[in-house]
């Protein structure tokens, strides 16, 4: 697919650099961007991975990463450069648990296969040699794959605590040396088979688990990265270099355009703009900035580009106070502990029990030890958390998948594990129950001539207000008009002519009180007033999480009059004004009062809420501090993904309790047989695949109930 | 009964190739873009020289 690469300089002279490009929805974007770059004289390769929405390109090093960028503006696609992604260590992990899997696959087959021929009769030598061979592959494999389990049970163990992988441990490890045991002195009965098969239904659970998680964590980074990670200084001889955000220093002058958002504290030396304040401060209207006025980090420039000196950077930022708030707060999470590992922990103790018993008993009853040990050794086996290792994950990763699809991405299990229990939901106000856009107030102003060329201007701009003009006329249903000489004035705004007519999208001459712009029509001006919207079904998920017992609230740094205004509107309690500290310590008090709360905030004033809320929630264009801080995050312009998610997370509970059951029901079918001796190799096999199989079928039911949601 | 001293070692050999393909295909990164290979079959190819 890559353009053979014209010969400009020895291969070695190139660098790669990689870009995320969340625009690329099909076949045809791939082909597009690949060939586009190719064309570009400099790029010597360009490769596309759709999966990550990502493109690398190996070019040389005169070509910079904002000469790529703005080529890929011109082939119609907004890109930035991948940052490291703060979220992919996880992709390690997976690989190592993938080639477990696989091992223990191979293993199994094999072993399984040596087993069938020795419960179909195989006799005295042919079994003698298949139980060897069976131990030959079953060592090396038990001790690879093995290793996720034995590595995460030391470690319980050293700090006095048990875990899932404690039982596992001590069932692989007994049943491994017993058969080994059982192979030297020529006996029947090997349980090789078991033991690796018990791996393997495992590290699916797991390889499960890794995989859902990564998924929803890589698109939650493709999010990320539009905010501050750098800015363009201006330099002596008047070019601009981008500095990242760690290497600004104060004295700099950075060139900030409209629609970015700052690096750094600074002071306004040149041009007057409107800058948003919401992510900081919760606050809607945006205000007005000129040379002399201090405009901090993680603010937005809505309006025209202006230089900026820098006076704090990195550490000594208004948010790096947020961050050490977040810091703390954060670490009350950490204590949650997971359904599968509580309940283990009544679990692992009456397993072990039970085998010590059983032991005991038979030893009593008059057999030797080694008949003894068999007994309990069959009891670890046919008890072994087989069936609970796969109920929890193969649960969570059907609901995972299913919420993906309506747009919210779940970062691990144990999110939704809490929330399930949520019974109270907060949310900031700015950018969570409204767009966090501005959109026009009142499209009624214009008709529809005047929308589409309305919408052909827009369109060819990439200004906050111009986009956010351009979405709603789209939605509205109009169609651009076609337009000659279209051209846009940095500051100013966009002109051109339609049928011999001069147009134009200005911003007003003279300053308005809210954000505004003018539409041109041979010298007709129409004012278009802005306002940020709520979310179209914000009432809708309020009433939907009313009704599953959730009771809703605003928590604002907005205005008080402001918050209160939409509080009445919506009909839930609303408190405005409060700075980070203040949602936090809210969220304390309400946690001390019992409540499980649930946190649903985009700014970075809210990082410290959702780090310390029970479970929390973003939306796709929050800030990356607060996309990390949360559990999920959901994409689009619907509020429902939040109302859905308690629903789904409280239907997988729901499954996950009735696989516990279950497999509590297999154990008491199962262990009485193992006490009493009667389970052979066979048996276990058997009993352990119709186990893991019941619960998986049980968990994919979620699929379907999941699916329903549709409907309500 | 001879033929099992031929067919165990060629049935682990083969699951060995097997799992050896699979270590392949993991390390050279087969797996990363798995939507990305699926569309790709739909990329009209445009001969540079035409």
């Amino acid at each position: 697919m890559n353009a053979p690469m014209p010969d400009l300089t020895p291969a070695d002279a190139c660098i790669d650099s990689r870009f995320t490009v969340p625009g690329m929805r099909c076949a045809g974007c791939i082909g597009k961007v690949e060939r586009g770059l190719s064309a570009v004289p400099g790029v010597a390769a360009a490769r596309v991975n759709f999966s990550a929405k990502r493109v690398a390109v190996s070019h040389v090093p005169s070509l910079t990463e904002d000469g790529i960028i703005e080529e890929l503006r011109k082939l119609g696609f907004e890109a930035e450069r991948a940052a490291d992604n703060p979220l992919g260590r996880d992709d390690a992990e997976t690989r190592r648990l993938l080639r477990a899997l696989a091992v223990a696959g191979f293993g199994m087959m094999n072993i399984m296969l040596l087993s069938v021929s020795v419960w179909a009769g195989a006799d005295a030598v042919t079994r003698e040699m298949f139980h060897l061979i069976s131990a030959l592959i079953a060592i090396p494999v038990i001790a690879y794959a093995g290793r996720p389990f034995f590595s995460s049970a030391l470690m319980a163990l050293r700090y006095r605590r048990t875990n899932m992988d404690v039982p596992i441990s001590i069932g692989v490890l007994l049943a491994t040396g017993l058969s080994l045991y059982e192979t030297v002195i020529n006996g029947p009965h090997a349980y090789f088979d078991g033991a690796v098969m018990l791996l393997f239904f495992l590290l699916a659970g797991r390889v499960l688990d890794a995989m859902m998680r990564s998924r929803a964590r890589s698109g939650i980074a493709s999010l990320l990265g539009r905010m501050g990670r750098g800015a363009h200084v201006v330099q002596p001889d008047g070019s601009t270099l981008y500095t990242e955000a760690e290497r600004l220093a104060p004295g700099m002058v950075m060139l900030v355009a409209a629609g970015e958002a700052l690096a750094a504290d600074g002071e306004v030396l040149e041009g007057r703009t409107t800058v948003d304040s919401s992510m900081l401060t919760g606050e809607s209207d945006p205000r007005p900035a000129g040379p002399g006025d201090t405009i901090h980090a993680g603010m937005i420039n809505l309006g025209n580009p202006v230089q900026v000196k820098v006076t704090a950077a990195a550490q000594d930022t208004a948010l790096a106070d947020i961050a050490r708030l977040m810091d703390e707060a954060g670490q009350s999470r950490s204590r949650y502990v997971r359904i599968a590992d509580k309940a283990s922990r009544i679990y692992a103790p009456a397993v072990h029990s039970l085998a010590f018993f059983s032991f005991c008993g038979w030893m009593l009853a008059g057999a030797d030890v080694y008949h003894a040990l068999t007994i309990a050794v069959a009891v670890l086996i046919i008890t072994c958390p087989c069936a609970l290792g796969l109920a929890v994950p193969a649960a969570q990763v059907v609901a995972a998948g299913a919420l993906m699809k309506r747009g919210l991405l779940i970062k691990d299990g144990s999110a939704l594990e809490r929330l399930a229990e949520v019974d109270e939901a907060l949310f900031d106000k700015t950018g969570t129950l409204t767009l966090g856009e501005p959109r026009p107030a009142d499209l009624g102003v214009l008709d529809p001539q005047a929308r589409s060329l309305a919408l052909a201007l827009a369109q060819g701009s990439r200004h906050p207000l111009s986009r956010g003009l351009a979405q709603a006329l789209r939605d509205a249903g109009t169609g651009p008009a076609s337009l000659d000489d279209l051209t846009e004035t940095a500051g100013m705004g966009m002109t051109a002519r339609f049928q011999g007519h001069d147009v134009a999208l200005m911003r007003p001459e003279a300053e308005t009180a809210g954000l505004s712009v003018d539409l041109l029509v041979d010298g007709a001006r129409t004012r278009i007033a802005f306002a940020d919207p709520l979310r179209p079904d914000v009432r809708e998920t309020i009433a939907a999480l009313a009704a599953q017992g959730v009771g809703s609230g605003i928590v604002s740094g907005d205005r008080v009059e402001t918050v209160a205004a939409v509080g009445t509107q919506l009909g839930i309690p609303a408190t405005g004004g409060m700075i980070p500290s203040d949602k936090l310590d809210l969220l304390v008090e309400r946690a001390a009062a019992g409540h499980k709360v649930l946190m649903v905030g985009d700014g970075l004033n809210d990082g410290p809420a959702l780090a310390g809320a029970h479970v929390s929630i973003a939306p796709g264009g929050a800030s990356d501090v607060s996309q990390q801080a949360a559990d999920a995050v959901f994409v689009g312009e619907r509020f429902m993904p939040v109302a859905l998610a308690v629903k789904v997370a409280r239907a997988t509970m729901g499954i996950v309790r009735q696989n516990f059951v279950l497999a509590a029901l297999y154990n008491m079918l199962a262990v009485p047989l193992a006490i009493f001796g009667f389970v052979t190799p066979l048996i276990a096999a058997v009993a352990m695949s119709a186990s893991s199989l019941l619960v998986v079928s049980n968990s994919l039911r979620l699929a379907r109930v999941a699916g329903r949601e549709d409907a309500a | 009964m001879s033929i099992l001293g031929f067919l165990i070692p060629l049935a682990l050999l083969m699951g060995l190739a097997g799992l050896g393909a699979f270590f392949w295909a993991m390390r050279s990164g087969q797996f990363e873009d798995l939507d990305g290979a699926a569309n790709r079959i739909l990329i009209d190819e445009e001969d540079e020289d035409r």
